[in-house]
């Protein structure tokens, strides 16, 4: 028997980017207050994980054609990344820098080499989370 | 300023991380993993060299200084066992290329092998204790996914088993650094160290320090090593060797540093305890040696016998024996290595497990039967191979220091390694043999080579012992006097 799904489909494709804006939110607003790359990862891999359970995963994957496993170890590469990049400079490993920018949209703004660490991090939770997810349904 | 430590765990962490990306690409992903490994070796000889240079070497991360930032330490014991797990990695990686398989090596076979010694160095060269927790962590994942790769019956059988006692342990772990951090305030091992000096360990203190003693025995294998034999023998040959070679060793190590910088105060409780366990372990291990039949647990049990004997080392404590333990760790990591591949082949070349089905491989195969010979003599202690020399200071020690139960035990132990190993030697390579020439299944190059590499650095750690030396004995000054260590980390700001 096919489940009528349609309220669930249309609620999700609105639910699903205020998910992803809400991770975004969470991710930026980490270095100071609650959040950062851990649990905006969390929060971003949540809206895909609603996906999958909305759509089948032949679907979700053919709108996202990404290898989560690969997205996992980019994440690694560039939190690691990060660290060797301050030992390029001659600093001590993991040595982070920021400085403040004036960009033309956000006006003055202070961007720091964390956020690349911090991208890493939840680049890799989105790649793990997901890529555990398919995996435990490939088996049912 | 010291990048350089950081980078025995961060070659194999980016090599791990560039080859998943290298996924189908078999011949690049050998290429990478060779390249990788030397410059491990490398590093670790440099580092090593250094630190008789300049004394014990730290890195800060981040530039926070300790007690609050985390941060690599590396002194002689850390970094000869460094140095010992990159070179044992890079050989066994040879064996690999000719044994493990195209799907294991599109199951990123390699970026596990490569997570899995970042995490040991990684445990070898932390300052902090919560960090060490961290890289046993990144170390077991890898081995929980090394253990059940290929998905075979006995592998999910025995993966289980691996698996919960892992978890508990490291629930044990993380509550007694809660309790430690509780107790302390500090987690920095150095700086555990000066403040449990001033409030002296008490009963709360010693507490504490056996529940660290059931973690590290379980990583380790001593005494409660109930869950060792089985999983190691479950995986492939390779697997089966990275782990007898490595994985005991972090919690040995993780136990070296654990009785002799921080609680080193109580003796009388802590390594009392050791000194039974090392016994019992002792004892029970050579029983298992000699109990099976099956030729892989007899080998998962001489693991056992190895990690007894090592630990005999830090329950006597004295300079010599530590001498001896670190001699014996390096000589094992090495042996037990060639130990499991020796056997890995025996059971690839006839399909058998069992030592009454096999017989008379010599005449097949001279050279693995003169190469189990020689690994049979060196792991029996006889000279001038590279158990004799960790054997005579463990048992100076023991006499120093009127331990003679556990030197008897130690040497009886000795024996039963002899004989378990020549019942091997006996039934599988004397006699008729049973495989005629048609189907002879021959012995690759690639298996030869390394288990050769193997048994060249055994005699050679044996009669080179000399250059060894000046390492090891510095190694043992540092674990005698934890204020050598403490002024190198904390350099007066206490």
């Amino acid at each position: 028997m096919k489940i009528n799904d349609v309220i669930l489909q249309t609620v999700t494709k609105i639910v699903v980017f205020i998910i992803l804006t809400f991770g975004v939110e969470l991710f930026l607003s980490g270095h100071n207050n609650p959040g950062g790359g851990f649990i905006g990862g969390l929060v971003l891999s949540s809206a895909f994980v609603l996906l999958y359970l909305v759509h089948d995963i032949e679907t979700v994957h053919k709108g996202i054609p990404f290898d989560f496993k690969k997205i996992a170890a980019l994440g690694a590469f560039l939190a690691v990344g990060t660290g060797i990049g301050s030992a390029l400079f001659g600093k001590h490993f993991l040595t982070q820098a920021a400085g403040h920018f004036t960009l033309p949209v956000f006006g003055e703004t202070e961007l720091s080499t964390v956020l690349v660490f911090e991208a890493g991090v939840a680049l890799t939770v989105v790649g793990v989370v997901v890529t555990i997810i398919s995996t435990i349904s490939e088996d049912v | 300023m010291n990048n350089i430590i950081a980078m025995p765990m961060i070659i194999p962490l980016l090599t791990g991380i560039i080859l998943v990306f290298l996924r189908h690409n078999t011949k690049t992903q050998r290429v990478l993993s060779i390249l990788s490994s030397i410059a491990t070796v490398a590093v670790s000889l440099v580092i090593l060299h250094q630190i008789q240079q300049e004394g014990i070497l730290r890195l800060d991360f981040g530039g926070w200084l300790p007690p609050y930032g985390i941060l690599f330490v590396a002194d002689s014991f850390s970094m000869l066992l460094v140095a010992t797990t990159s070179i044992v990695t890079g050989i066994l990686l040879i064996y690999a290329f000719s044994s493990i398989g195209q799907q294991f090596e599109h199951m990123f076979f390699y970026p596990f092998v490569f997570f899995l010694v970042a995490g040991v160095n990684g445990s070898f060269l932390t300052g902090d204790l919560f960090n060490l927790f961290v890289c046993f962590e990144v170390m077991l994942l890898s081995s929980y996914v090394l253990i059940t790769m290929g998905g075979r019956k006995v592998q999910l059988i025995e993966s289980i088993k691996y698996v919960t006692i892992n978890v508990l342990s490291s629930w044990f772990f993380l509550m007694g650094i809660a309790y430690l951090y509780g107790t302390i305030g500090t987690l920095n091992m150095a700086h555990l160290s000066v403040r449990i000096a001033e409030v002296g360990q008490g009963p709360l203190l010693t507490v504490i320090s056996l529940i660290f003693l059931i973690v590290f025995s379980l990583k380790a294998g001593l005494l409660l090593y109930f869950w060792l034999p089985g999983s190691y023998s479950a995986p492939p040959t390779v697997i089966a060797a990275l782990f007898g070679a490595l994985l005991t060793k972090v919690g040995m190590y993780a136990l070296f540093r654990v009785f002799t910088l921080i609680f080193y105060h109580e003796p009388i409780i802590t390594h009392t305890a050791i000194g039974v366990m090392a016994i019992l372990t002792m004892i029970g291990g050579s029983v298992g040696a000699l109990a099976y039949n099956d030729i892989r647990k007899i080998v998962s049990y001489n693991v056992v016998i190895a990690v007894g004997f090592i630990l005999a080392g830090l329950a006597i404590s004295t300079e010599v024996a530590f001498q001896g333990a670190i001699y014996y760790l390096i000589h094992d990591m090495i042996v037990k290595a060639l130990l499991f591949l020796l056997a890995g082949t025996m059971i690839y070349l006839t399909g058998k497990t069992k030592i009454e089905e096999m017989s008379g491989l010599i005449r097949n195969y001279p050279a693995l039967g003169w190469l189990f010979f020689i690994t049979m003599l060196s792991l029996a202690g006889i000279p001038p191979l590279s158990g004799f020399i960790g054997k005579v200071f463990i048992g100076q020690g023991a006499i120093e220091s009127g331990s003679f139960a556990l030197l008897i035990v130690a040497f009886a132990s000795g024996i039963f390694v002899l004989y378990s190993l020549l019942r091997i030697f006996l039934n599988c390579f004397w006699g008729e043999t049973i495989i005629n020439e048609d189907d002879d299944v021959p012995l690759k190059k690639g298996m030869l080579v390394p288990c050769i590499l193997f048994a060249i650095m055994t005699v050679a750690i044996g009669i080179g012992v000399e250059g060894l030396a000046p390492y090891v004995s510095d190694a043992a000054r540092t674990l005698m006097n934890p204020e050598i260590y403490i002024e190198a980390v904390l350099q007066g700001n206490r």
